[in-house]
């Protein structure tokens, strides 16, 4: 019977499996925006301070997470660091959260540092004649202000976090594209046009799941501009 | 009048090598204003920001009611509840609101109860003519506004010295009276002592106990007020009078 291969969508529970691989990308990508975006923002607030080898420091941790591909960073974790420190226990999703955290806390330090910075400096002398500590003036006056100016350029770097979970498969994290791979292998036989449903499938769940985002982002950064 | 508040002895400023302010000296009693006048450049606003710790100085010392002034971070920070400071630039904090701003720093720095600073924030509002404003943000207000609002929340502190850095300097003109009306009225009805540093020679006419002439760092003039302005002692400061039209 000749039909366009939409029905491999159908077979079994082929749908399910597929929104079942996008909630392990969805989990992956926010439990990877938590860490990362926690530990940025300390790293980011450290390297404002003048200290010369925090600095170097963080500078390298920063450059380090921005030069090496994510997918050797990927790699790295999944293979070395069970490696190095003898656990196995750990599934390969964890290690990509950690992997991922990583990268996500060197990028958000760069954006909380530069927010930080650009926090006029009049802002901060009136917080410091009103009796603030360096923590007060951190914590009432400069973070306010710095998490406003950052935060579409945040939403940004979630919605690339979200689309690089795509190369989870390679270290065998069952995501919606690895599922997705399973399901047209699997059915590769009996619908010859079903990578072509599947794809499409895969790309509006990205889709669905980064527009909004990616529009808020928009929104806040035109806002500012007034 | 007889109360010592502020004691400045010998006070010199480097930035680098160059030197800015030169053997500074004056006393400051209890319910004085003094007015620091000078040519754009002759180290006024310097030696007020020098006065809270803004800017640190290199030889001199400080006494405040009676204590030297210990000059590191941990002091000041003490010390600028006691000392508050309106800028030229009338930055209220854009992200909380009007209220919010008055009472932040007398809820989290000095730890006082948040109904009565409320209160008390209220009825400071009440008294510049700004009381319909206090859940606005300082985007909804104007220069002036904000400027009146600026002084607010430094005397929410309770601070025991003023310090007022050219604070109608960038406002438009019609502002600039609502402005110092507020600092006029601080001075005659509560006797806050204070320094201003200002470019409107009738108001400084008007409020200086006393003023001191600065020049190229140094003080030209230590003068009552009225007395500076009628006659003042030195040539520096006759040029510098006539050259503001006064």
């Amino acid at each position: 019977m000749p039909h366009s291969g939409i029905n491999v969508l159908f077979e079994g529970h082929n749908l399910v499996r597929l929104l079942g691989g996008l909630w392990t990308t969805v989990w992956i990508a926010a439990l990877a925006l938590v860490l990362g975006l926690s530990l940025g923002a300390l790293l980011g607030a450290l390297r404002t301070l003048k200290n010369p080898v925090l600095r170097l420091g963080l500078r390298l941790y920063l450059e380090f997470f921005r030069i090496v591909p994510t997918v050797v960073l990927l790699f790295l974790a999944y293979y070395l660091v069970p490696e190095l420190f003898h656990v196995d226990s750990l599934p390969g999703s964890w290690m990509a959260v950690i992997a991922f955290g990583l990268w996500v806390a060197a990028e958000f330090s760069d954006i909380v540092r530069g927010a930080l910075l650009s926090v006029p400096v009049h802002q901060r002398e009136s917080g410091l004649a009103l009796g603030m500590n360096r923590w007060q003036l951190f914590r009432y006056v400069l973070l306010p202000q710095a998490l406003k100016l950052e935060l579409p350029a945040t939403i940004n770097l979630a919605t690339r976090v979200i689309k690089t979970t795509s190369l989870l498969m390679l270290i065998s994290v069952m995501d919606v594209i690895n599922i997705g791979q399973q399901i047209i292998e699997a059915n590769n036989t009996t619908y010859r046009t079903g990578v072509f449903w599947v794809y499409g499938v895969i790309f509006i769940f990205y889709f669905v799941v980064d527009y909004p985002l990616s529009r808020w982002a928009q929104r806040l950064a035109a806002q500012q501009k007034v | 009048m007889e109360t010592e508040i502020l004691k400045v002895t010998h006070l010199n400023k480097f930035y680098g090598a160059r030197q800015v302010l030169f053997d500074v000296n004056f006393t400051l009693h209890q319910g004085e204003v003094l007015t620091l006048l000078g040519p754009s450049g002759s180290g006024k606003s310097t030696l007020l920001r020098t006065l809270n710790g803004l800017e640190a100085f290199q030889a001199g010392t400080l006494t405040f009611n009676g204590q030297p002034v210990v000059a590191d971070e941990a002091h000041w920070q003490k010390l600028r509840q006691k000392i508050g400071m309106v800028f030229q630039s009338y930055d209220l904090f854009p992200n909380l609101t009007v209220l919010e701003n008055i009472t932040l720093a007398p809820v989290k720095i000095q730890g006082r109860s948040a109904a009565t600073v409320q209160a008390e924030a209220l009825a400071l509002l009440e008294r510049v003519g700004l009381s319909a404003y206090a859940k606005a943000y300082p985007r909804e207000l104007s220069g002036g506004q904000k400027q009146r609002i600026a002084i607010v929340r430094a005397l929410a502190l309770h601070p025991e010295l003023m310090l007022f850095d050219e604070v109608t300097a960038s406002l438009d003109p019609e502002m600039v009276r609502g402005v110092l009306e507020i600092i006029k009225q601080l001075s005659q009805e509560a006797a806050m002592t204070m320094i201003i540093v200002t470019h409107e020679m009738n108001f400084a006419a008007q409020i200086a106990d006393r003023v001191l002439f600065l020049a190229d760092g140094k003080i030209v003039e230590d003068t009552p007020g009225q007395q500076f302005f009628a006659q003042p002692q030195t040539q520096r400061a006759q040029e510098f009078l006539d050259s503001m039209d006064f």
